[in-house]
Protein backbone atom coordinates (compact mmCIF):
# COMPACT_ATOMS: atom_id res chain seq x y z
CA UNK A 1 0.00 0.00 0.00
CA UNK A 2 1.54 3.24 -0.99
CA UNK A 3 1.16 6.32 1.32
CA UNK A 4 -0.09 10.08 0.67
CA UNK A 5 1.02 12.27 2.67
CA UNK A 6 -0.84 16.09 3.59
CA UNK A 7 1.53 18.97 4.03
CA UNK A 8 -0.91 21.61 4.99
CA UNK A 9 0.33 24.86 4.12
CA UNK A 10 -0.93 28.54 5.57
CA UNK A 11 -0.33 32.33 3.74
CA UNK A 12 1.16 30.54 1.11
CA UNK A 13 3.54 29.06 2.90
CA UNK A 14 3.97 25.29 4.31
CA UNK A 15 3.30 25.22 8.15
CA UNK A 16 5.64 23.48 10.79
CA UNK A 17 3.45 20.04 11.06
CA UNK A 18 3.54 19.90 7.47
CA UNK A 19 8.05 19.17 6.97
CA UNK A 20 6.72 16.77 10.95
CA UNK A 21 4.04 15.04 8.35
CA UNK A 22 6.35 14.51 5.33
CA UNK A 23 8.89 12.89 8.20
CA UNK A 24 6.47 10.97 9.74
CA UNK A 25 5.22 9.47 5.91
CA UNK A 26 7.91 8.65 4.79
CA UNK A 27 9.17 6.88 7.99
CA UNK A 28 6.07 5.31 8.12
CA UNK A 29 6.67 4.17 3.59
CA UNK A 30 9.72 2.74 4.66
CA UNK A 31 8.36 0.32 7.52
CA UNK A 32 5.91 -0.97 5.23
CA UNK A 33 7.94 -1.09 2.52
CA UNK A 34 6.17 1.03 0.28
CA UNK A 35 6.41 5.23 -1.78
CA UNK A 36 5.13 7.82 -0.58
CA UNK A 37 3.45 10.91 -2.52
CA UNK A 38 2.85 14.42 -0.65
CA UNK A 39 -0.09 16.56 -1.86
CA UNK A 40 0.01 19.95 -0.93
CA UNK A 41 -3.21 22.11 -1.83
CA UNK A 42 -3.87 26.07 -2.23
CA UNK A 43 -1.43 28.43 -3.12
CA UNK A 44 1.96 27.73 -2.14
CA UNK A 45 5.10 29.62 -2.54
CA UNK A 46 7.63 26.97 -1.22
CA UNK A 47 6.68 23.77 -1.85
CA UNK A 48 10.20 22.85 -3.24
CA UNK A 49 11.86 22.96 0.53
CA UNK A 50 9.53 19.77 0.63
CA UNK A 51 12.49 17.71 -1.06
CA UNK A 52 15.12 18.82 1.43
CA UNK A 53 12.87 16.49 3.87
CA UNK A 54 12.51 14.06 1.80
CA UNK A 55 9.54 14.14 -0.50
CA UNK A 56 10.33 13.11 -3.97
CA UNK A 57 6.67 13.21 -4.97
CA UNK A 58 4.61 16.26 -4.78
CA UNK A 59 0.70 16.77 -6.01
CA UNK A 60 -0.02 20.38 -6.01
CA UNK A 61 -3.32 21.69 -6.23
CA UNK A 62 -3.07 25.38 -6.57
CA UNK A 63 -6.60 26.73 -5.73
CA UNK A 64 -7.28 29.62 -3.51
CA UNK A 65 -10.34 27.79 -2.68
CA UNK A 66 -7.91 25.69 -0.93
CA UNK A 67 -6.17 28.15 1.06
CA UNK A 68 -7.75 27.93 3.93
CA UNK A 69 -7.57 24.40 4.43
CA UNK A 70 -11.35 24.07 4.24
CA UNK A 71 -12.16 20.28 5.20
CA UNK A 72 -14.95 19.70 2.57
CA UNK A 73 -13.09 20.78 0.04
CA UNK A 74 -9.66 19.80 0.79
CA UNK A 75 -11.01 16.21 2.13
CA UNK A 76 -12.24 15.74 -1.10
CA UNK A 77 -9.14 17.20 -3.06
CA UNK A 78 -7.48 14.77 -0.99
CA UNK A 79 -9.63 11.74 -1.25
CA UNK A 80 -9.14 12.55 -5.38
CA UNK A 81 -5.15 11.97 -4.67
CA UNK A 82 -5.40 9.20 -2.64
CA UNK A 83 -7.82 7.70 -5.70
CA UNK A 84 -5.28 8.79 -8.21
CA UNK A 85 -1.94 7.38 -6.34
CA UNK A 86 -4.00 4.01 -4.93
CA UNK A 87 -2.78 5.32 -1.74
CA UNK A 88 -4.13 2.81 0.81
CA UNK A 89 -2.78 4.97 4.19
CA UNK A 90 -2.87 8.82 4.49
CA UNK A 91 -1.12 10.88 7.20
CA UNK A 92 -1.30 13.94 8.11
CA UNK A 93 -1.12 16.05 11.60
CA UNK A 94 -3.61 16.16 14.07
CA UNK A 95 -3.61 20.08 14.06
CA UNK A 96 -6.22 22.77 13.73
CA UNK A 97 -6.45 21.32 10.19
CA UNK A 98 -5.76 18.08 10.70
CA UNK A 99 -9.12 17.89 12.97
CA UNK A 100 -11.19 19.14 10.64
CA UNK A 101 -10.11 16.74 7.58
CA UNK A 102 -9.09 13.85 8.80
CA UNK A 103 -13.23 12.87 9.62
CA UNK A 104 -14.19 13.73 6.52
CA UNK A 105 -12.01 12.21 4.51
CA UNK A 106 -12.46 8.80 6.46
CA UNK A 107 -15.74 8.90 5.38
CA UNK A 108 -14.78 9.64 2.04
CA UNK A 109 -12.72 7.27 1.74
CA UNK A 110 -14.17 4.67 3.99
CA UNK A 111 -11.32 4.13 6.09
CA UNK A 112 -10.80 3.68 9.77
CA UNK A 113 -8.58 6.57 11.49
CA UNK A 114 -6.66 6.74 14.27
CA UNK A 115 -6.30 10.68 15.17
CA UNK A 116 -3.51 11.97 17.60
CA UNK A 117 -0.85 9.62 17.29
CA UNK A 118 2.11 9.86 19.55
CA UNK A 119 4.65 7.16 17.76
CA UNK A 120 5.09 5.58 14.38
CA UNK A 121 2.40 2.99 13.14
CA UNK A 122 3.25 -0.86 14.13
CA UNK A 123 2.72 -3.81 11.32
CA UNK A 124 2.82 -6.46 13.43
CA UNK A 125 0.14 -8.48 13.41
CA UNK A 126 -2.52 -5.98 12.24
CA UNK A 127 -1.44 -2.27 11.43
CA UNK A 128 -1.92 -0.06 14.56
CA UNK A 129 -1.64 3.17 16.03
CA UNK A 130 -0.16 4.27 19.83
CA UNK A 131 -2.41 7.78 20.41
CA UNK A 132 -3.17 9.54 23.38
CA UNK A 133 -6.40 9.17 25.06
CA UNK A 134 -8.28 10.71 28.42
CA UNK A 135 -6.51 13.88 27.64
CA UNK A 136 -3.32 12.69 27.52
CA UNK A 137 -3.93 10.82 31.44
CA UNK A 138 -3.17 7.57 29.20
CA UNK A 139 -2.44 5.59 25.81
CA UNK A 140 -4.41 3.43 23.69
CA UNK A 141 -3.03 0.99 21.07
CA UNK A 142 -5.54 1.04 18.03
CA UNK A 143 -5.77 -1.19 15.57
CA UNK A 144 -7.46 -0.04 12.10
CA UNK A 145 -8.87 -3.26 10.28
CA UNK A 146 -10.12 -1.39 6.85
CA UNK A 147 -8.35 -1.84 3.82
CA UNK A 148 -7.64 1.90 3.21
CA UNK A 149 -6.17 3.74 6.53
CA UNK A 150 -5.93 7.48 8.08
CA UNK A 151 -3.66 8.20 10.75
CA UNK A 152 -2.88 11.90 12.23
CA UNK A 153 -0.11 12.62 14.69
CA UNK A 154 -0.07 14.99 17.56
CA UNK A 155 2.47 18.06 16.53
CA UNK A 156 5.96 17.70 17.64
CA UNK A 157 5.38 13.84 17.55
CA UNK A 158 8.55 13.58 15.65
CA UNK A 159 11.15 16.18 14.82
CA UNK A 160 11.16 17.14 10.95
CA UNK A 161 14.09 15.85 9.24
CA UNK A 162 16.22 17.50 6.48
CA UNK A 163 17.78 14.48 4.57
CA UNK A 164 18.43 16.49 1.64
CA UNK A 165 17.31 15.83 -2.28
CA UNK A 166 14.61 17.11 -4.48
CA UNK A 167 10.69 16.98 -5.38
CA UNK A 168 9.43 16.26 -8.55
CA UNK A 169 6.06 18.88 -8.12
CA UNK A 170 2.91 17.76 -10.29
CA UNK A 171 0.04 20.31 -10.72
CA UNK A 172 -2.81 18.23 -10.04
CA UNK A 173 -6.16 19.54 -11.92
CA UNK A 174 -9.72 18.64 -9.76
CA UNK A 175 -13.07 20.08 -10.17
CA UNK A 176 -14.18 21.22 -6.81
CA UNK A 177 -17.47 20.95 -5.31
CA UNK A 178 -19.17 24.15 -3.85
CA UNK A 179 -19.33 24.66 -0.50
CA UNK A 180 -21.68 26.78 1.61
CA UNK A 181 -18.67 28.12 3.88
CA UNK A 182 -17.43 31.57 3.37
CA UNK A 183 -14.02 32.83 5.39
CA UNK A 184 -14.88 36.79 5.92
CA UNK A 185 -11.82 37.43 7.91
CA UNK A 186 -8.43 36.10 9.85
CA UNK A 187 -7.73 37.25 12.68
CA UNK A 188 -4.15 36.34 13.52
CA UNK A 189 -2.11 37.78 16.04
CA UNK A 190 0.96 37.79 13.29
CA UNK A 191 3.55 38.78 15.74
CA UNK A 192 2.84 36.29 18.53
CA UNK A 193 4.19 32.90 18.27
CA UNK A 194 1.62 29.74 18.25
CA UNK A 195 0.73 27.79 21.33
CA UNK A 196 0.87 24.74 19.70
CA UNK A 197 3.29 25.36 17.11
CA UNK A 198 5.63 26.80 20.13
CA UNK A 199 8.80 24.69 21.24
CA UNK A 200 8.84 26.49 24.63
CA UNK A 201 5.74 27.16 26.20
CA UNK A 202 5.66 30.18 29.41
CA UNK A 203 2.31 29.38 31.48
CA UNK A 204 1.47 31.09 34.45
CA UNK A 205 -1.43 30.73 36.89
CA UNK A 206 -3.14 32.37 40.12
CA UNK A 207 0.44 32.68 41.92
CA UNK A 208 0.65 36.08 39.51
CA UNK A 209 -2.16 37.70 41.59
CA UNK A 210 -3.47 39.97 38.95
CA UNK A 211 -3.30 40.43 35.31
CA UNK A 212 -1.34 43.41 35.64
CA UNK A 213 1.99 41.35 36.74
CA UNK A 214 1.92 39.26 33.26
CA UNK A 215 4.58 41.82 31.94
CA UNK A 216 7.51 39.73 33.01
CA UNK A 217 5.94 36.15 32.17
CA UNK A 218 5.96 38.11 28.51
CA UNK A 219 9.23 39.05 28.80
CA UNK A 220 10.37 35.47 30.08
CA UNK A 221 8.59 33.80 27.25
CA UNK A 222 10.48 36.50 24.79
CA UNK A 223 13.67 35.80 25.87
CA UNK A 224 13.34 32.54 25.18
CA UNK A 225 11.09 32.82 22.22
CA UNK A 226 8.75 31.00 24.02
CA UNK A 227 4.69 31.26 23.51
CA UNK A 228 2.89 32.22 26.83
CA UNK A 229 -0.21 30.27 27.86
CA UNK A 230 -2.32 30.22 31.25
CA UNK A 231 -3.95 27.99 33.43
CA UNK A 232 -8.26 27.57 33.52
CA UNK A 233 -8.86 29.89 36.43
CA UNK A 234 -6.84 32.43 34.86
CA UNK A 235 -8.40 32.44 31.79
CA UNK A 236 -12.16 32.01 33.42
CA UNK A 237 -11.51 35.26 35.42
CA UNK A 238 -10.59 37.15 32.26
CA UNK A 239 -6.63 38.00 33.45
CA UNK A 240 -5.53 35.99 30.21
CA UNK A 241 -7.43 35.20 26.82
CA UNK A 242 -9.51 32.00 26.73
CA UNK A 243 -7.17 30.76 23.53
CA UNK A 244 -3.97 30.86 26.21
CA UNK A 245 -5.81 28.06 28.59
CA UNK A 246 -3.94 25.09 28.21
CA UNK A 247 -5.58 21.86 30.15
CA UNK A 248 -8.07 19.15 29.71
CA UNK A 249 -10.61 21.49 28.35
CA UNK A 250 -8.25 24.06 26.97
CA UNK A 251 -5.36 23.67 24.50
CA UNK A 252 -3.37 20.36 24.64
CA UNK A 253 0.21 21.34 24.23
CA UNK A 254 3.37 18.95 23.54
CA UNK A 255 6.46 21.16 23.74
CA UNK A 256 9.93 20.55 23.86
CA UNK A 257 9.69 22.52 27.61
CA UNK A 258 6.93 23.98 29.61
CA UNK A 259 7.70 26.40 32.18
CA UNK A 260 4.60 26.15 35.06
CA UNK A 261 5.08 29.56 36.85
CA UNK A 262 2.45 30.05 39.87
CA UNK A 263 0.17 26.55 38.62
CA UNK A 264 -0.08 24.34 41.20
CA UNK A 265 -0.87 21.35 38.54
CA UNK A 266 -4.30 20.24 38.92
CA UNK A 267 -4.95 16.91 37.19
CA UNK A 268 -6.82 18.83 34.33
CA UNK A 269 -4.30 21.05 33.43
CA UNK A 270 -1.24 18.15 33.78
CA UNK A 271 -3.55 16.35 31.35
CA UNK A 272 -3.14 19.10 28.77
CA UNK A 273 0.66 19.97 28.98
CA UNK A 274 1.95 16.25 30.24
CA UNK A 275 3.28 15.73 26.54
CA UNK A 276 5.75 17.73 26.85
CA UNK A 277 9.26 16.79 27.02
CA UNK A 278 10.39 18.46 29.51
CA UNK A 279 8.78 20.60 32.93
CA UNK A 280 10.05 23.15 34.72
CA UNK A 281 7.81 24.04 37.67
CA UNK A 282 8.46 27.19 39.90
CA UNK A 283 6.49 27.72 42.63
CA UNK A 284 6.29 28.76 46.54
CA UNK A 285 4.51 25.80 47.62
CA UNK A 286 6.98 23.20 48.10
CA UNK A 287 3.68 20.91 48.42
CA UNK A 288 2.20 21.45 45.29
CA UNK A 289 1.42 18.63 43.05
CA UNK A 290 3.10 20.00 40.28
CA UNK A 291 6.01 19.03 41.75
CA UNK A 292 5.39 15.12 41.46
CA UNK A 293 4.77 15.44 37.52
CA UNK A 294 8.24 18.02 36.68
CA UNK A 295 11.94 17.13 36.04
CA UNK A 296 13.20 20.59 37.91
CA UNK A 297 11.54 22.76 40.45
CA UNK A 298 12.42 25.80 42.34
CA UNK A 299 10.61 26.58 45.27
CA UNK A 300 10.51 30.24 45.33
CA UNK A 301 8.02 33.67 45.33
CA UNK A 302 7.47 33.80 41.18
CA UNK A 303 8.06 37.77 41.79
CA UNK A 304 11.79 36.81 42.80
CA UNK A 305 12.72 33.97 41.00
CA UNK A 306 11.30 35.03 37.84
CA UNK A 307 12.84 38.32 37.33
CA UNK A 308 16.27 36.37 38.24
CA UNK A 309 15.89 33.59 35.51
CA UNK A 310 15.17 36.34 32.81
CA UNK A 311 18.91 38.10 33.60
CA UNK A 312 20.11 34.76 33.77
CA UNK A 313 18.86 33.50 30.14
CA UNK A 314 20.46 36.92 29.31
CA UNK A 315 23.76 35.99 30.17
CA UNK A 316 22.92 32.63 29.10
CA UNK A 317 22.17 33.71 25.77
CA UNK A 318 25.75 36.29 25.87
CA UNK A 319 27.52 33.03 26.97
CA UNK A 320 26.43 30.97 24.07
CA UNK A 321 26.28 33.45 21.36
CA UNK B 1 -34.98 26.28 14.96
CA UNK B 2 -34.54 22.36 14.98
CA UNK B 3 -31.02 21.77 16.47
CA UNK B 4 -29.45 18.42 17.19
CA UNK B 5 -27.15 18.51 19.60
CA UNK B 6 -24.76 15.07 19.62
CA UNK B 7 -23.47 14.22 23.57
CA UNK B 8 -21.29 11.86 24.97
CA UNK B 9 -20.60 10.01 28.12
CA UNK B 10 -17.22 10.50 29.66
CA UNK B 11 -15.52 10.30 32.73
CA UNK B 12 -15.28 12.90 35.52
CA UNK B 13 -12.64 15.07 34.33
CA UNK B 14 -10.76 14.74 38.25
CA UNK B 15 -10.96 10.72 37.07
CA UNK B 16 -7.22 8.40 38.26
CA UNK B 17 -7.51 6.23 34.72
CA UNK B 18 -6.91 3.12 35.40
CA UNK B 19 -7.33 -0.32 33.12
CA UNK B 20 -8.31 -4.07 34.13
CA UNK B 21 -8.24 -7.69 31.81
CA UNK B 22 -5.05 -7.35 30.95
CA UNK B 23 -4.92 -3.34 30.50
CA UNK B 24 -7.86 -4.25 27.44
CA UNK B 25 -10.57 -2.30 29.09
CA UNK B 26 -11.19 0.91 31.26
CA UNK B 27 -11.63 0.18 35.32
CA UNK B 28 -15.56 1.97 35.48
CA UNK B 29 -14.92 1.04 38.56
CA UNK B 30 -16.08 4.19 41.34
CA UNK B 31 -15.53 6.73 38.15
CA UNK B 32 -18.23 9.41 37.88
CA UNK B 33 -19.38 9.83 34.83
CA UNK B 34 -20.63 13.05 33.18
CA UNK B 35 -21.68 14.64 29.76
CA UNK B 36 -18.49 15.14 27.66
CA UNK B 37 -17.40 19.02 29.03
CA UNK B 38 -17.38 20.36 25.37
CA UNK B 39 -20.68 18.47 24.26
CA UNK B 40 -22.60 19.99 27.16
CA UNK B 41 -20.85 23.65 28.19
CA UNK B 42 -20.78 24.82 24.30
CA UNK B 43 -22.70 22.61 22.11
CA UNK B 44 -25.84 21.97 23.78
CA UNK B 45 -25.81 25.37 25.99
CA UNK B 46 -25.57 27.16 23.00
CA UNK B 47 -27.91 25.50 21.26
CA UNK B 48 -30.62 26.05 23.93
CA UNK B 49 -29.73 30.18 23.93
CA UNK B 50 -30.27 29.90 20.06
CA UNK B 51 -33.70 28.34 20.57
CA UNK B 52 -34.62 30.90 23.20
CA UNK B 53 -33.20 33.96 21.30
CA UNK B 54 -35.65 32.75 18.52
CA UNK B 55 -38.25 31.98 20.54
CA UNK B 56 -39.06 29.04 18.61
CA UNK B 57 -37.75 25.89 17.51
CA UNK B 58 -36.34 22.58 19.47
CA UNK B 59 -33.63 21.31 20.98
CA UNK B 60 -32.89 17.39 20.61
CA UNK B 61 -29.97 15.43 22.10
CA UNK B 62 -28.73 12.17 21.02
CA UNK B 63 -26.91 9.97 21.98
CA UNK B 64 -25.27 6.65 21.03
CA UNK B 65 -24.68 3.88 23.95
CA UNK B 66 -26.59 1.47 25.93
CA UNK B 67 -28.85 1.77 28.58
CA UNK B 68 -25.99 2.67 31.05
CA UNK B 69 -26.16 6.14 29.53
CA UNK B 70 -29.56 7.16 30.29
CA UNK B 71 -28.35 9.28 33.39
CA UNK B 72 -26.17 11.32 31.67
CA UNK B 73 -28.70 11.79 28.86
CA UNK B 74 -31.21 12.51 31.85
CA UNK B 75 -28.94 15.36 32.95
CA UNK B 76 -28.95 17.22 29.13
CA UNK B 77 -32.68 17.11 29.14
CA UNK B 78 -32.33 18.75 32.85
CA UNK B 79 -30.58 21.40 31.43
CA UNK B 80 -33.06 22.33 29.32
CA UNK B 81 -32.95 19.79 26.35
CA UNK B 82 -37.12 19.14 24.77
CA UNK B 83 -36.20 15.23 24.06
CA UNK B 84 -33.66 13.13 23.97
CA UNK B 85 -32.72 10.01 21.73
CA UNK B 86 -30.62 7.68 22.21
CA UNK B 87 -29.48 4.80 19.60
CA UNK B 88 -29.25 1.15 21.57
CA UNK B 89 -25.05 0.48 20.71
CA UNK B 90 -22.09 0.00 21.66
CA UNK B 91 -19.82 3.53 21.29
CA UNK B 92 -16.75 2.03 20.23
CA UNK B 93 -15.68 2.93 16.61
CA UNK B 94 -16.22 6.87 15.68
CA UNK B 95 -17.03 6.22 12.17
CA UNK B 96 -19.59 3.79 13.31
CA UNK B 97 -21.11 6.01 16.04
CA UNK B 98 -21.18 9.21 13.10
CA UNK B 99 -23.00 6.88 10.87
CA UNK B 100 -26.00 6.00 13.11
CA UNK B 101 -26.47 9.59 14.20
CA UNK B 102 -25.94 10.97 10.58
CA UNK B 103 -28.56 7.59 9.65
CA UNK B 104 -31.15 8.82 12.40
CA UNK B 105 -30.87 12.96 10.81
CA UNK B 106 -30.64 12.44 7.21
CA UNK B 107 -34.74 13.14 6.72
CA UNK B 108 -35.20 15.55 10.27
CA UNK B 109 -34.36 18.79 8.50
CA UNK B 110 -31.91 19.60 11.61
CA UNK B 111 -30.98 23.45 10.71
CA UNK B 112 -27.37 22.72 12.97
CA UNK B 113 -26.12 19.66 14.19
CA UNK B 114 -23.99 20.71 17.06
CA UNK B 115 -21.22 18.63 18.63
CA UNK B 116 -18.34 19.45 21.09
CA UNK B 117 -14.94 19.73 19.40
CA UNK B 118 -13.67 16.45 21.24
CA UNK B 119 -14.59 13.74 23.56
CA UNK B 120 -12.20 14.16 27.12
CA UNK B 121 -11.88 10.28 26.83
CA UNK B 122 -11.59 9.01 23.15
CA UNK B 123 -9.74 13.17 21.96
CA UNK B 124 -10.67 11.81 18.47
CA UNK B 125 -12.04 15.06 17.46
CA UNK B 126 -13.72 12.77 14.76
CA UNK B 127 -17.78 12.95 15.29
CA UNK B 128 -18.50 15.80 14.26
CA UNK B 129 -16.89 15.82 10.71
CA UNK B 130 -18.10 12.26 9.84
CA UNK B 131 -21.12 13.62 10.74
CA UNK B 132 -21.15 16.39 8.11
CA UNK B 133 -19.67 14.29 5.48
CA UNK B 134 -22.17 11.30 5.67
CA UNK B 135 -25.05 14.14 4.96
CA UNK B 136 -23.08 16.13 2.81
CA UNK B 137 -22.86 19.53 5.16
CA UNK B 138 -20.40 21.95 6.08
CA UNK B 139 -18.64 21.65 9.12
CA UNK B 140 -16.73 23.69 11.28
CA UNK B 141 -14.33 22.37 13.59
CA UNK B 142 -13.13 24.11 17.08
CA UNK B 143 -15.60 26.79 16.56
CA UNK B 144 -15.47 29.12 19.62
CA UNK B 145 -18.52 31.54 18.58
CA UNK B 146 -21.95 30.89 16.88
CA UNK B 147 -24.35 33.55 15.68
CA UNK B 148 -27.31 33.07 13.43
CA UNK B 149 -28.93 35.42 11.47
CA UNK B 150 -31.77 33.84 9.23
CA UNK B 151 -30.47 31.17 7.21
CA UNK B 152 -27.06 32.83 7.56
CA UNK B 153 -24.94 31.45 10.13
CA UNK B 154 -21.37 33.54 11.44
CA UNK B 155 -19.17 31.26 13.31
CA UNK B 156 -15.97 31.90 14.87
CA UNK B 157 -13.15 28.81 14.32
CA UNK B 158 -9.72 28.78 16.33
CA UNK B 159 -6.64 28.29 13.83
CA UNK B 160 -3.45 28.38 14.57
CA UNK B 161 -2.68 31.27 16.61
CA UNK B 162 -5.63 33.14 16.03
CA UNK B 163 -9.45 32.50 14.55
CA UNK B 164 -11.26 32.62 11.49
CA UNK B 165 -14.67 34.28 11.03
CA UNK B 166 -17.39 32.27 9.04
CA UNK B 167 -20.03 32.71 7.13
CA UNK B 168 -22.42 29.45 6.48
CA UNK B 169 -25.52 29.32 4.58
CA UNK B 170 -28.12 26.59 5.46
CA UNK B 171 -27.62 23.22 7.52
CA UNK B 172 -24.37 22.64 9.06
CA UNK B 173 -22.41 20.75 11.81
CA UNK B 174 -20.29 22.02 14.16
CA UNK B 175 -17.44 21.24 16.98
CA UNK B 176 -18.04 23.07 19.62
CA UNK B 177 -14.86 24.79 21.47
CA UNK B 178 -14.13 27.08 25.05
CA UNK B 179 -15.59 30.38 24.48
CA UNK B 180 -18.91 29.44 22.74
CA UNK B 181 -21.54 29.86 25.72
CA UNK B 182 -21.44 29.50 29.77
CA UNK B 183 -22.10 26.06 31.35
CA UNK B 184 -25.70 26.50 32.87
CA UNK B 185 -26.31 24.38 35.99
CA UNK B 186 -29.35 22.31 35.77
CA UNK B 187 -31.98 23.81 38.54
CA UNK B 188 -34.67 21.93 40.49
CA UNK B 189 -37.85 22.74 38.07
CA UNK B 190 -35.62 21.48 35.14
CA UNK B 191 -34.00 18.12 37.22
CA UNK B 192 -38.09 17.49 37.38
CA UNK B 193 -38.96 18.21 34.55
CA UNK B 194 -36.26 15.97 32.56
CA UNK B 195 -37.93 12.79 34.33
CA UNK B 196 -40.73 12.99 32.35
CA UNK B 197 -39.37 14.67 29.08
CA UNK B 198 -38.92 11.91 25.95
CA UNK B 199 -36.50 9.79 26.00
CA UNK B 200 -36.57 7.39 22.76
CA UNK B 201 -34.64 4.74 22.52
CA UNK B 202 -33.88 3.57 18.45
CA UNK B 203 -32.06 0.40 17.14
CA UNK B 204 -28.94 0.66 15.95
CA UNK B 205 -28.21 0.63 12.68
CA UNK B 206 -24.21 -0.09 13.37
CA UNK B 207 -22.17 -1.97 10.64
CA UNK B 208 -18.62 -3.31 11.12
CA UNK B 209 -15.95 -1.46 13.41
CA UNK B 210 -13.60 -0.29 11.05
CA UNK B 211 -10.85 0.37 14.33
CA UNK B 212 -10.72 -1.35 17.65
CA UNK B 213 -8.62 -0.37 21.05
CA UNK B 214 -6.31 -3.40 21.32
CA UNK B 215 -4.84 -2.39 24.91
CA UNK B 216 -4.11 0.80 26.56
CA UNK B 217 -1.11 1.91 28.86
CA UNK B 218 -0.40 4.57 31.27
CA UNK B 219 2.93 7.04 30.87
CA UNK B 220 5.84 5.98 32.40
CA UNK B 221 6.11 7.07 36.03
CA UNK B 222 8.41 10.36 36.00
CA UNK B 223 11.63 10.34 37.37
CA UNK B 224 11.60 12.64 40.53
CA UNK B 225 11.84 16.47 40.17
CA UNK B 226 14.93 17.55 40.43
CA UNK B 227 15.46 20.95 42.45
CA UNK B 228 17.40 24.24 41.84
CA UNK B 229 18.12 26.83 44.09
CA UNK B 230 15.46 29.60 43.68
CA UNK B 231 19.08 31.38 43.99
CA UNK B 232 20.62 30.45 41.41
CA UNK B 233 18.53 30.27 38.23
CA UNK B 234 21.92 29.81 36.09
CA UNK B 235 22.17 26.21 36.99
CA UNK B 236 18.26 26.06 35.92
CA UNK B 237 19.62 26.87 32.28
CA UNK B 238 22.74 24.63 32.71
CA UNK B 239 20.64 21.36 33.45
CA UNK B 240 18.63 22.60 30.61
CA UNK B 241 20.95 22.66 27.90
CA UNK B 242 23.55 20.30 28.76
CA UNK B 243 21.53 17.32 30.80
CA UNK B 244 17.66 17.89 29.47
CA UNK B 245 18.97 19.54 25.91
CA UNK B 246 16.31 21.35 25.32
CA UNK B 247 17.99 24.89 25.02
Amino acid sequence: MSVLIYADSYNKKLTKTAYEAVTYGLKTASLLGTQATVIVTGECENIAELGEYGATKVLHVNKPELNYSEPQLTAFTISEAANKEGANLVVMAHDHSGKGILPRLSVRLNAGSVPGAVELPKNEGGFSVKKAVFSGKAFAQVEIKSEKKIVSFLPNTIPAEKVGGSAQVENFEVTLPTTNVKVKEVKKESTKLSLTEADIVVSAGRGLKGPENWGMIEELANELGAATACSRPVADIGWRPHHEHVGQTGVTVRPNLYFAIGISGAIQHLAGVNGSKVMVVINTDPEAPFFKAADYGIVGDAFEVVPKLIEAIKAFKAANN
Amino acid sequence: MKILVCISKAPDTTTKIAFKDNDTQFNKDGVQFIINPYDEWYALVRGLELKEAAGSGSVTVINVGTTENDPVIRKALAIGADDAVRIDSEDKDPFNVAKQIADYAKDKGYNMILTGKETIDYNGSQIGGMIAEFLNLPYISQASKLDVNGNIATIERDIQGGKEVLEVEGAFVLGAAKGMAEARIPNMRGIMAARTKPLNVVSSTAGEDLTEIKSYSLPPAKAACKYVSADNPAELLDLLKNEAKVL
